[in-house]
C-alpha cells in the first residue's frame, strides 16, 4: 500500500571525503575524455588523425627552446594572478577583478616609466615602479572589500564592474601618452634608453619573471598554510561565526587579503609591463584575470597544485594555438578546445562531491514486502 | 548645439544589444544563477544567426532574391538554438551538476567568445574575401528594414521609427518580462526560487525545473542581442571581436537597473547613450576625454551597487540566493 | 459530551534516527473542535511526532488514519491534501515577497492577488488576525509572521492545525491574541495541536494534554482534570540516581558577578530580563530551564558575543579587582587577562571548523600565541594529541576533519580544547547533548577537575537529573528572568520543574 509512491531511482547524497587519489583520478578521467572529445573535433574539422592532433597540442608548447620560455612565461604571469585571487576565495570573497587589478599595476609602472624617465636615475625608477604598482594594485583590491566589509556589498558584481573602470582608465592614458601621436598606442615605452627596464638575467628575457613568481608562490603557500594570517582567513572562510567566537575580526580580515589579492595582481601588472612587454595597453592582462579564478579553483586553492593547473591551461591554450596554425583554422580554436575542456574539469567536480546512489527498482521492493 | 535627433538613435541602437543581455540576464538572475556566460552566448547568438544567413544567401544564387520569411526566420531560429544549447550547457553544470556559477560562466565566456570568433573567421575563409569580416548585407537588409513612413516624419520619424523589428522585440520583451516577473504567478514562483529556494520547494514549486526554464530563456533573450547586433547595427557585417565587451556591459546594466527589465529599456539606452557620448561631445583635440567617457557606465554601475547595498532596501538587493546552487538534501 | 471520532489517530508510531530512539510506540488521537497540547521537555520528541503529520519525516513503524481511514504522508503537500497544516518554529516565508504573495506561493491558477487578498481578509475576519496582504514580510514583526503562516495554512484549506512552540518568540500581549484566535478557530471546528513546554499555556489554552517523555507517550487527560504538579510529575518523571560525583567546593570565591543584565535579540524581543547572579570559584553554577529562555543569551553575553542593551558583567581578579566585560568582544575580553573558556551548543558551527583537522581546532584558541608571524604547529598537534589520548577520543588520526568524527568525540576535542588553556571560568552549554553514557560521565569528570582546580563553571543543561548531581547551586531561568536560585544538595526534582515553567515556582492550587 504505501509503496505505491513513487521513489526516484537515483538518490543524489553528498560524499564524506575522497582520498585525494581517487578525486585527482576523476579529474585526470575528466581531461582524458575532453582531450579525446578535442581531437575527434579537430579530426573532423581537419581530416587529420588524432595522434597527429596530439604531437601538434605538443608541439606548441615544447616544439622549440623559445617555444618553452613563451611557455614558461605564461604560466608565470597566468600563476601570479592566480596565487593572488587565492587568499581572497579562501575567504569566499569571489574576486574575479583580477584583470582590473594588473591593470592597475600595469598601469601605475607605465606612469613611473613614462613620468619619471627625466628626472630620476633608473634605479630609483625601477623601485617608484614596484612601490606604486603593488600600490596601486592594491587599491584596486580595497575598494570593493572595503564596501563588502561595511556594507556587505555584491563583491562578484563590483570587482567585475572595478575591471572596467581600469581598462577605460588605461585606455585614457594609452591615448595621453601615446607614441607616435595619433596611432591610439603607445609604442616601447623608453626604447633607446631602457629606463625602468628590468634587468634580464643572461640572455634569457623571462628568467627573471618566472623566478620572482616561484618565489611568490613559496611564499603564497608558506602565507597561506603557516602564518596567523593564513590560519585567519581559513577559519573567516569557513564560518564566520567561529571567527568571532574566537575573536577574529572578521572585517579586518577581509580588507586585509583583498589588500594583499590586490597587492599581487598589481605586482604581476608590473611585471608584464617592466620585464616582458614594455609597453601598455587595454589588453595586456589577456583575460588572464578570468582564467586564474579557474585556475585557482581547479587546483582546490593550493597554491603548489596551481602550478600544475596553470600549466594545464596555458599548455592547452598554446597546444591548441599551435593546431590552428599547422592546420590553417584560427587562432580562435584554442578557446574553444578550451572551454571544452574546461567543462569537463568543471562538470567532474559533481563526481568528487557527491555520490550517487541507484536505488533498485522499486518493483521488487512491492514484491519483498507482500 | 548638442544634435539630440541624431545622437537619440544612435544611442538607441547602441542600447539594444544590451537591453537584450540584460533582460535576459535578469530573468536569469531571478533563478538565483549567476550567468558570466552572457556575454559568450550573446556572440553565440550572433555568429549562428550568421551561419544560417550565410548559409541561406549561398543556396540562392547572388542576384536571386531572397524569400523575406526565410531570410529572417533561418538566421532567427539558428540564433535562438544556439543560445538555448548555451544555456542548457549552463543548467546542466550548474543546476543539475552544481558546479560553481563564477567559474562555469567565465569558462562559457570564454568558449562563447572563441566559438564566435573562431566561425566568423572560418566563414570569413570560406567566402573566399581578402577582408577580416564577412558581410551578409541582403539579409541584414530584411532585419534593418525601418517602419514605412520613418524617413517622411521628420525627427519623429527619425527617433522612433527608424530601427529594424528587433530593436522593437527588444522594447516589448523587456515590458513582458517585467509584467511576467511582477504580475503572473510564474514570475511570483521564479521570484521565490531566486531568494529562497528552499521555502518554494517546500511550497511545492519544482525548483530546478524554473531555473532550466528560466536560465534557457534568459540565454535565447540574450543571444538576440549578438543577433540583432550583427544583422541590425552592423549592417551584416560579422568582424571577430566586434561586438566587444558589451556582454559585460549588459551584466552591468542588470545591477544599475536593480533587476526590472521595464526600467532596463531606458538604462540601456542611457547606457547606449554613455557608450557613444564622447562622439557627440566636441572634445577638440583631446582624444583621451573620450575613453574616460566610456568609463561612466560602469562607475555608475558601481555607484548603484554601493548605494542599494547601504540603503539595505530589500527590493533592490540581488536574488537572495544568487550565485549559489541548492541542494535540497542540505539545509 | 458525545463520544467523538478521531480527527487523527495514530497508532503505534516508531522513529528512529540512526540509534536514536525519536519516537517508540506512540499513540495519539487527535479530535476536531478541540487544542490539544502536546506537553514534554527538550527531545522527548514532540516536534518528530508532529513532522511526521506535516510529511517532513515518515514513520518506521506505524499507522496513521485520518476520519478513521489510513493515510500515507510522505511530503507537506500530501499533508495539505490531508488538510493538515503545521506552523514550524523557522517560519518559511520569502521576505522580499508581500503577506499574498507568500499566501498563494505554490498553488495552481491564475494569480490574482486582488482575489487573494479578499480572501485572505474574509479569513482575517472570521478568526480574528490582523495580516496587511501587501505588506512585506521582512517588515514584519515575528508574531506578524507567524500569523502570515497561520493564514497560509488556513488558505489552503487546513482544518487540522499544529503548531510548533509559536509563543516561543512572542510577546505575552502577542500570545494573548494568538490565543484568542486559535479558541475562534476551535470553536469553528478545527482540530488544533500545540506543541509547548510552558504550563501555563497549557493550562490557559488547552482542552486536553498530552505528555510526551524521552520519546514515549505517558498519557493524556483532559486539562481541566489535572493540574500543573501532576503534569509536571508526568514530564520530568521520576527523580533518578546518577551517581556523578559532587567533591564539595573549595575555597569560594566570587568570580563573575552579573547584575540587572538585560538583552534582546535581533527581533527586538527581550530574551534576558534583569539577569543578577554571582558566580563563585571552585564551584558549579547550573543553569536550569526550559530551553530558550535565554541560556544561549546569558552565555554568550559573559563570552563578548552578544550586544547588551543594560547591566553589568564584572570578573572578579584573586585580587579583588574587578573588570567590566560589558561591550568588549572576544579579543579584547582574552588580552585583558581574563581566560575565559567557552563551550557553545553549535559544536560544529561555532566551536569548531568542521572541515578543519583536529590538530588545526586546537590553534583556534591559541594561534595567536608568540610573537611570529608564522603559527605554531607543533603545540595544538601536540595538544591534539594529548586530548585524544587522555579522552580517549575514537579518531583515525589528529589529521581527521572534525566533522568526521561522532558527536561524542567532537564534544570531547571541543571541551578538551577549551580546558587546555587554563582558564578560570568556563561556560558550557548543552555539554552532553547527544552524547552516549560513557561519554557523558568523561565530560562530568572533566568538569569536575576543573572545579576543583579553582574554576569558575557555568553549566546550561537540560537534563534535571544531571544538574541535580552535578552543580552547587541552581539557578533557574523562566522566559528570560531568574525564577530563583537553589542549592544543587537537597533541591528537589519537582521544585525546579516548576521553577521552570513559573517564575518563582509558586503554585496556585
Amino acid at each position: 500500500m504505501n509503496k505505491k509512491t513513487k521513489t526516484p531511482l537515483i538518490h543524489i547524497t553528498k560524499r564524506d571525503a575522497l582520498p585525494w587519489y581517487k578525486s585527482w583520478g576523476i579529474r585526470a578521467a575528466a581531461i582524458l575524455l575532453a582531450l579525446i572529445v578535442c581531437s575527434v573535433i579537430t579530426t573532423t574539422m581537419t581530416g587529420e588523425n588524432p595522434l597527429q592532433v596530439y604531437a601538434t597540442i605538443f608541439n606548441g608548447s615544447f616544439g622549440s627552446p623559445r617555444k618553452v620560455w613563451v611557455l614558461l612565461q605564461n604560466i608565470a604571469m597566468l600563476l601570479c594572478i592566480a596565487l593572488a585571487v587565492t587568499p581572497a576565495f579562501k575567504m569566499r570573497f569571489w574576486n574575479i577583478g583580477g584583470e582590473g587589478q594588473v591593470l592597475a599595476g600595469a598601469l601605475a609602472a607605465a606612469a613611473c616609466m613614462i613620468c619619471l624617465r627625466d628626472t630620476l636615475p633608473n634605479a630609483l625608477v625601477i623601485v617608484c615602479m614596484c612601490v606604486s604598482s603593488i600600490l596601486a594594485g592594491a587599491l584596486w583590491g580595497f575598494i570593493p572589500a572595503y564596501f563588502k566589509a561595511k556594507y556587505n556589498t555584491n563583491e562578484t558584481l563590483f570587482t567585475l564592474m572595478m575591471n572596467y573602470v581600469a581598462m577605460q582608465l588605461v585606455a585614457y592614458f594609452v591615448i595621453v601618452w601615446e607614441n607616435p601621436k595619433g596611432s591610439g598606442q603607445i609604442g616601447i615605452i623608453n626604447q633607446s634608453t631602457e629606463i625602468g627596464w628590468f634587468p634580464q638575467i643572461g640572455s634569457y628575457k623571462y628568467l627573471l619573471n618566472i623566478l620572482i613568481v616561484a618565489v611568490v608562490t613559496i611564499l603564497m603557500y608558506f602565507y597561506l598554510n603557516y602564518t596567523k594570517h593564513g590560519y585567519e582567513i581559513a577559519v573567516v572562510g569557513e564560518s564566520e561565526r567561529t571567527a568571532r567566537y574566537v575573536g577574529i575580526k572578521v572585517d579586518k580580515v577581509i580588507v586585509r587579503t583583498m589588500i594583499l589579492s590586490g597587492a599581487v595582481c598589481g605586482l604581476c601588472g608590473l611585471l608584464l609591463v617592466g620585464s616582458t612587454n614594455h609597453t601598455l595597453t587595454t589588453s595586456i592582462a589577456d583575460g588572464r584575470g578570468f582564467t586564474a579564478v579557474m585556475v585557482s579553483w581547479l587546483a582546490k586553492f593550493n597554491p603548489i597544485w596551481m602550478i600544475f593547473t596553470s600549466f594545464l591551461l596555458v599548455f592547452l591554450s598554446r597546444g591548441a594555438g599551435e593546431i590552428s596554425t599547422a592546420f590553417g583554422l584560427n587562432q580562435s580554436f584554442s578557446e574553444i578546445l578550451t572551454g571544452i575542456i574546461l567543462f569537463f574539469i568543471i562538470g567532474s567536480e559533481f563526481f568528487i562531491t557527491y555520490k550517487i546512489n541507484f536505488r533498485k527498482s522499486a518493483g521488487k521492493e512491492v514484491a519483498s514486502h507482500v | 548645439m548638442f544634435d539630440f535627433v541624431s545622437f537619440i538613435p544612435r544611442a538607441i541602437v547602441q542600447g539594444i544589444p544590451l537591453l537584450f543581455g540584460s533582460t535576459g540576464e535578469t530573468l536569469t538572475e531571478k533563478s538565483g544563477n549567476l550567468n558570466l556566460g552572457i556575454p559568450g552566448i550573446m556572440y553565440v547568438g550572433g555568429i549562428c544567426g550568421v551561419i544560417g544567413a550565410f548559409l541561406y544567401e549561398h543556396s540562392v544564387p547572388a542576384p536571386g532574391a531572397l524569400n523575406p520569411f526565410l531570410a529572417v526566420c533561418i538566421p532567427l531560429l539558428s540564433s535562438l538554438l544556439g543560445s538555448l544549447l548555451m544555456g542548457l550547457l549552463y543548467c546542466f553544470l550548474t543546476v543539475t551538476l552544481r558546479a560553481n556559477q563564477n567559474v562555469t560562466g567565465l569558462a562559457m565566456t570564454t568558449f562563447g567568445v572563441g566559438f564566435g570568433n573562431f566561425f566568423g573567421g572560418s566563414l570569413i575563409k570560406l567566402s573566399g574575401a581578402d577582408v577580416p569580416s564577412i558581410a551578409l548585407s541582403r539579409t541584414s537588409a530584411f532585419f534593418s528594414a525601418s517602419l514605412p513612413f520613418s524617413g517622411k516624419l521628420g525627427w519623429f520619424g527619425k527617433i522612433f521609427l527608424s530601427y529594424g523589428f528587433l530593436a522593437y522585440t527588444a522594447v516589448i520583451l523587456a515590458f513582458v518580462c517585467a509584467y511576467i516577473l511582477r504580475r503572473t504567478r510564474i514570475g511570483l514562483q521564479l521570484r521565490a526560487v531566486g531568494e529562497n529556494p528552499n521555502t518554494a520547494d517546500a511550497a511545492g514549486i519544482n525548483v530546478t525545473k524554473y531555473k532550466y526554464v528560466a536560465t534557457c530563456a534568459g540565454s535565447m533573450i540574450a543571444g538576440l542581442g549578438g543577433l540583432y547586433y550583427v544583422m541590425d547595427y552592423a549592417c551584416g557585417v560579422w568582424s571577430n571581436n566586434g561586438f566587444g565587451d558589451r556582454g559585460w556591459l549588459a551584466i552591468a546594466l542588470v545591477i544599475f537597473t536593480v533587476w526590472r527589465p521595464n526600467i532596463g529599456v531606458f538604462a540601456s539606452f542611457l547606457f547606449g547613450g554613455l557608450y557613444i557620448l564622447h562622439m557627440f561631445i566636441p572634445s577638440g583635440m583631446n582624444l583621451a576625454v573620450k575613453e574616460l567617457y566610456k568609463m561612466l557606465p560602469y562607475v555608475i554601475t558601481i555607484l548603484v551597487l554601493v548605494i542599494v547595498s547601504m540603503q539595505k532596501k530589500r527590493e533592490n538587493d540581488p536574488p537572495a540566493s544568487l550565485g549559489l546552487s541548492y541542494f535540497r538534501e542540505e539545509r | 459530551m458525545e463520544t467523538k471520532t478521531a480527527a487523527i489517530e495514530m497508532r503505534n508510531i516508531t522513529k528512529r534516527f540512526g540509534p536514536v530512539l525519536a519516537n517508540d510506540k506512540v499513540w495519539l488521537n487527535i479530535y476536531r473542535g478541540e487544542i490539544l497540547a502536546l506537553l514534554g521537555e527538550n527531545g522527548s520528541g514532540k516536534t518528530t511526532l508532529m513532522n511526521m503529520l506535516s510529511g517532513i519525516y515518515f514513520p518506521d513503524e506505524g499507522e496513521i488514519k485520518i476520519d478513521g481511514k489510513e493515510v500515507v504522508i510522505r511530503s507537506p503537500k500530501d499533508a495539505f491534501d490531508n488538510g493538515i497544516g503545521m506552523i514550524h518554529q523557522h517560519f518559511k516565508l520569502v521576505d522580499v515577497l508581500t503577506a499574498a504573495e507568500n499566501i498563494v506561493l505554490g498553488l495552481p491558477g491564475k494569480l490574482d492577488l486582488k482575489a487573494a487578498s479578499a480572501k485572505i481578509r474574509e479569513i482575517c475576519d472570521k478568526y480574528g488576525f490582523s495580516v496587511d496582504p501587501t505588506q512585506k514580510i521582512y517588515d514584519m514583526s515575528v508574531s506578524q509572521k507567524q500569523t502570515v503562516e497561520i493564514v497560509k495554512v488556513l488558505y489552503r484549506g487546513a482544518d487540522i492545525l499544529i503548531l510548533d512552540e509559536p509563543t516561543a518568540v512572542l510577546t505575552p500581549q502577542e500570545t494573548d491574541k494568538l490565543f484568542a484566535v486559535l479558541r475562534n478557530m476551535r470553536n469553528d471546528g478545527k482540530a488544533i495541536v500545540i506543541i509547548t513546554h510552558k504550563m501555563h499555556e497549557v493550562e490557559a489554552l488547552s482542552d486536553r494534554v498530552a505528555i510526551l517523555r524521552q520519546g514515549q507517550f505517558i498519557g493524556d487527560m483532559l486539562t481541566k482534570d489535572t493540574n500543573a504538579q501532576e503534569m509536571t510529575n508526568m514530564m520530568v518523571g521520576h527523580a533518578v540516581s546518577l551517581n556523578i560525583d559532587r567533591p564539595d567546593p573549595v575555597d569560594p570565591k566570587p568570580r563573575i558577578v552579573v547584575k540587572n543584565l538585560t538583552v534582546r535579540n535581533l527581533d527586538g524581543i527581550v530574551k534576558l530580563d534583569d539577569v543578577s547572579f554571582t558566580a563563585n570559584s571552585g564551584e558549579i553554577l547550573g543553569i536550569a530551564g526550559i530551553s530558550g529562555c535565554g541560556q544561549k543569551e546569558l552565555l554568550e553575553s559573559i563570552a563578548g558575543l552578544q550586544t547588551v542593551e543594560s547591566g553589568s558583567i564584572s570578573y572578579i581578579e584573586d585580587d579583588g579587582s574587578a573588570e567590566e566585560l560589558v561591550g568588549k568582544d572576544p579579543l579584547s575580553i582574552a588580552e585583558l587577562g581574563v581566560s575565559l573558556s567557552f563551550v557553545p551548543e553549535d559544536r560544529l558551527g561555532m566551536g569548531l571548523v568542521g572541515n578543519m583537522n583536529l590538530a588545526d581546532n586546537m590553534m583556534l584558541r591559541s594561534f595567536r600565541r608568540g610573537k611570529s608571524i608564522f603559527t605554531d604547529r607543533r603545540s595544538p598537534r601536540a595538544l591534539a594529541e594529548a586530548v585524544v589520548q587522555e579522552l580517549s577520543v575514537s579518531t583515525p588520526s589528529v589529521d581527521t576533519p572534525v566533522r568526521r568524527l561522532s558527536g561524542g568525540n567532537v564534544q570531547k576535542v571541543l571541551v578538551g580544547r577549551e580546558i587546555a588553556s587554563a582558564p578560570t571560568v568556563l561556560l558550557t552549554a548543552y555539554a552532553v547533548r547527544g552524547l552516549d553514557i560513557h561519554s557523558s560521565y568523561t565530560i562530568y569528570d572533566l568538569i569536575n577537575r576543573q572545579k576543583k582546580a579553582g574554576v569558575a563553571v557555568i553549566f546550561v543543561g537540560e537534563d534535571l537529573d544531571v544538574l541535580l548531581e552535578l552543580c552547587d547551586r541552581i539557578l533557574v531561568l523562566c522566559g528570560g528572568k531568574v525564577s530563583g536560585i537553589v542549592p544543587g544538595r537537597g533541591a528537589e526534582k519537582r521544585e525546579v520543574g516548576m521553577m521552570m515553567t513559573k517564575l518563582g515556582g509558586q503554585c496556585h492550587e
